[in-house]
């Protein structure tokens, strides 16, 4: 038997739960940023290969969302700093082994290229609002520039978006101190996520009937990739290190269980595919409820990642206390 | 590039305390806040029971996950040497380093909100003094020095007595070393 004792106090989330690392403005960026990723991807797709007619929302309408949404994501990133005055030195440097200073930089790039699509497809898109823009100063010209330079702009999109939507899982899974994150299909498992979390809200937001049945059939596809990684994510970490076992431990049979499976892995992918499956077969009654549970599923992904990864440890003091022998005391 | 060590022998060490507070009063650690710590670790069934003391802090590693992680390049190795700083006008508080330490060995300091640490008192080490807790322990159980010197008290304990690190399979490489 081994037991250890703190003898002196310490610093640390485990005793003082107040010093834990993320809570919930992380997730709550990491699912922003990732549906940001996955709107603009869909939009810039569907603008390069000219489908205004069949997908006239993703084409002209959708992009608006991106600069909204990431703002609303930048905006919780931003409360969760600790130091928040010296926000500014993630731009005084790049520090090319640090995943979240390349991902500082990507979202200083995402941003203009999310306001840049928006103006390009506004007048088609909400005319009334481009009618507003055009009267103000350079309002006309900044709609005809960024018109004139559609395609170009859809093209540095595309690599930047798929940027945006896969270095939150690599910043994760580059931390080997925390056994849960520490694996490479945490960057594929994000960015699949956030494209299958904007095809959804697509199919929400749609008002075409081909348009949200051709994102209903995306989004299908995209479930099961993501079923698919979640699975090898599984696989990953049970048979990896002891840490890594003693992590996935936390979804087979731990507390986090029943979260996971009944959560995350029934209410956001399973009930979603077999309501998307019969969508696309005309047979499904509430439209709305398949994707609606994709949006929660995509957040609980992130919330429970971020979680899981906080409670799994190398320091794990061997503590055999047991407070309930107080009690025996006269 | 200097490497400097500590070397803690768990057999003198009486679990007193006193490295925390010469730590706390050096550094002007805030209430509530700690830079070092100390475990008091009991192995076997009774009555066949063996105890140790150790002193844990930050391990200063060769390798260290938190520097690497650090988006801003606020923490850092200390002049070339595997002493391992946080500079507070670089950091954002954005705790990437505190995830990546896998011996949660970082604080958030209150109020200001910045990432603080063991900085094995590199402000003593520069005038040749010891860090605060290895100039006070009463059993004189801490001992520090460079580790790349062969004729330095720490290289020769760990020549001649058995130690062990922490966590070494993290691939770390930590500097802290227990006598055992």
């Amino acid at each position: 038997m081994v037991e250890e004792l703190l003898i002196t106090a310490r610093a640390n989330p485990k005793i003082d739960p107040s010093l834990g690392i993320w809570s919930w403005e992380i997730p709550v960026y990491l699912f922003f940023g990732g549906l940001t990723a996955g709107i603009l991807f869909f939009s810039a797709w569907m603008i390069l290969r000219n489908r205004d007619e069949e997908t006239p929302f993703a084409a002209s309408r959708y992009a608006i969302w991106a600069p909204i949404v990431l703002s609303i994501g930048m905006t919780t990133l931003f409360l969760d700093l600790e130091h928040k005055l010296y926000v500014f030195r993630f731009y005084t440097t790049l520090q090319p082994l640090s995943p979240m200073s390349w991902g500082s930089w990507v979202l200083l790039i995402i941003y203009p290229l999310a306001i840049l699509l928006t103006l390009a497809t506004l007048r088609k898109g909400y005319p009334m609002l481009a009618g507003l823009l055009e009267k103000l100063p350079f309002g006309s010209l900044a709609l005809d520039l960024s018109e004139r330079f559609k395609r170009p702009i859809a093209i540095w999109t595309i690599p930047f978006a798929i940027a945006l939507g896969i270095y939150t899982g690599i910043l994760l899974s580059a931390f080997s101190a925390r056994p849960f994150w520490n694996s490479g299909v945490l960057g594929p498992l994000f960015l699949v996520s956030g494209l299958s979390s904007a095809a959804a809200l697509a199919v929400l937001l749609a008002k075409q009937h081909g348009e949200r049945l051709q994102f209903a059939r995306i989004d299908l596809g995209l479930i099961a990739v993501e079923l698919l990684l979640v699975g090898l994510l599984i696989i990953n970490l049970h048979t990896g290190s002891g840490p890594q076992v003693q992590a996935v431990q936390q979804i087979l049979g731990g507390p986090y269980t029943q979260l996971f499976w009944l959560g995350f892995v029934l209410v956001g992918l399973l009930i979603p595919l077999m309501l998307g499956w019969l969508e696309i077969r005309n047979l499904n009654p509430v439209v709305f409820l398949g994707p609606l549970l994709v949006l929660i599923g995509g957040y609980l992904l992130r919330q429970l990642t971020v979680d899981l990864g906080q409670v799994s440890t190398w320091t794990n003091y061997a503590s055999q206390f047991n407070p309930q022998l107080l009690e025996l005391l006269p | 590039m200097s490497r400097y060590a500590m070397v803690i022998d768990t057999r003198t060490c009486i679990g007193c305390g006193d490295c925390v507070v010469a730590c706390k009063t050096e550094n002007n650690v805030p209430a509530g806040l700690n830079r070092d710590w100390i475990v008091e670790a009991t192995n076997g069934r009774y009555p066949d029971l063996t105890t140790e003391f150790r002193s844990e802090r930050c391990n200063h590693c060769s390798h260290a996950t938190c520097v690497y992680s650090c988006p801003t390049g606020a923490s850092h190795y200390w002049r070339g040497t595997n002493i391992v700083l946080v500079d507070p006008g670089k950091c954002t508080g954005c705790k990437a380093c505190i995830a990546a330490c896998p011996y949660d060995a970082r604080l958030i300091m209150r109020p200001e909100g910045y990432i603080d640490k063991c900085t094995f008192c590199h402000h003593r080490v520069e005038v040749g003094k010891d860090p605060a807790c290895v100039s006070t322990c009463p059993t004189n159980c801490m001992h520090f020095g460079r580790i790349d010197e062969p004729e330095s008290l720490v290289s020769r304990l760990l020549r001649e007595r058995r130690s062990k690190t922490l966590l070494p399979e993290t691939g770390n490489q930590p500097n802290v070393y227990y006598l055992v």
